[in-house]
């Protein structure tokens, strides 16, 4: 995880034993998308707008709405993510490796690290807090 | 601190507030009167407590015949939720669904 003043970026990195290619196709094609993913209308086409679905729930019409921003084919990709009042860039790197791809996605605009330490201890109310993470967590 | 957000560290820092969000949370929508039930304070505290709810949009109502039915409005927490442990959870589980994918297309 890496911090900055104002936002914070979520960076998830795995090698994985398979050529760009094939991964690319497991980002970019609807029906593959979806069997890992969310449901979805993506196209690789930067400045489609486009939905992942899951079905809803109480208090969540379980729809994240998206844009493509950057398409680059085998090597990068990357689309707004909005959700719950918070917007965020999810950004998909491909590199390619002697046995593989190392597969980096970082996703960045989370609230600052300041409006997260005032929600710790401050009230003590940590186990509240974990409690609703779970309820949140949920949603996904 | 944002007021709306500072709104709902104000309603949350009760505990007979959270303990009632909390049921809404989970139990879905319900009438002052079956919160009374299960607060262990009197029906005028409920309301009272539900209207700072309200305030700090943590909570919904909507009218019917003579009774009030209140709803939990989880997203008024955005603010509050730690995302990027939520979502740290969310991609690496779905790194694993990928990777099995992946397996499955060499077949």
């Amino acid at each position: 995880m890496t911090e900055t003043a104002t936002t914070r970026t979520l960076v998830i990195e795995r090698e994985m034993p398979h050529p760009p290619e094939k991964i690319w196709r497991a980002l970019t094609e609807g029906q593959l998308i979806e069997e890992w993913l969310l449901k979805t209308d993506f196209k690789p086409v930067v400045g489609h707008r486009f939905q992942f679905r899951r079905e809803p729930m109480p208090n969540w019409n379980g729809i994240i709405d998206c844009e493509v921003l950057e398409v680059e084919t085998n090597s990068r990709l990357s689309y707004s993510w909005g959700s719950l009042g918070l917007e965020t860039v999810v950004a998909w790197t491909l590199t390619p490796t002697a046995s593989g791809t190392q597969l980096r996605m970082e996703q960045s605009g989370f609230p600052s690290e300041e409006g997260a330490n005032y929600k710790g201890a401050r009230y003590g109310w940590r186990n509240f807090i974990d409690n609703l993470e779970r309820l949140v967590g949920r949603l996904n | 601190m944002p007021a709306v957000t500072d709104n709902v560290f104000r309603a949350l820092a009760d505990p007979t507030r959270r303990a009632i969000f909390e049921r809404l949370a989970r139990d879905g929508e319900q009438t002052v009167h079956a919160l009374t039930g299960r607060a262990g304070v009197s029906q005028p505290a409920v309301s009272k407590h539900l209207t700072v709810l309200k305030r700090a949009k943590l909570v919904r109502h909507r009218r019917e015949g003579r009774e009030t039915h209140y709803s939990a409005q989880p997203q008024a927490l955005a603010p509050l939720v730690d995302w990027m442990s939520v979502y740290g959870a969310f991609w690496r589980d779905r790194f694993d669904r990928l990777e099995n994918l992946l397996k499955r297309m060499d077949k």
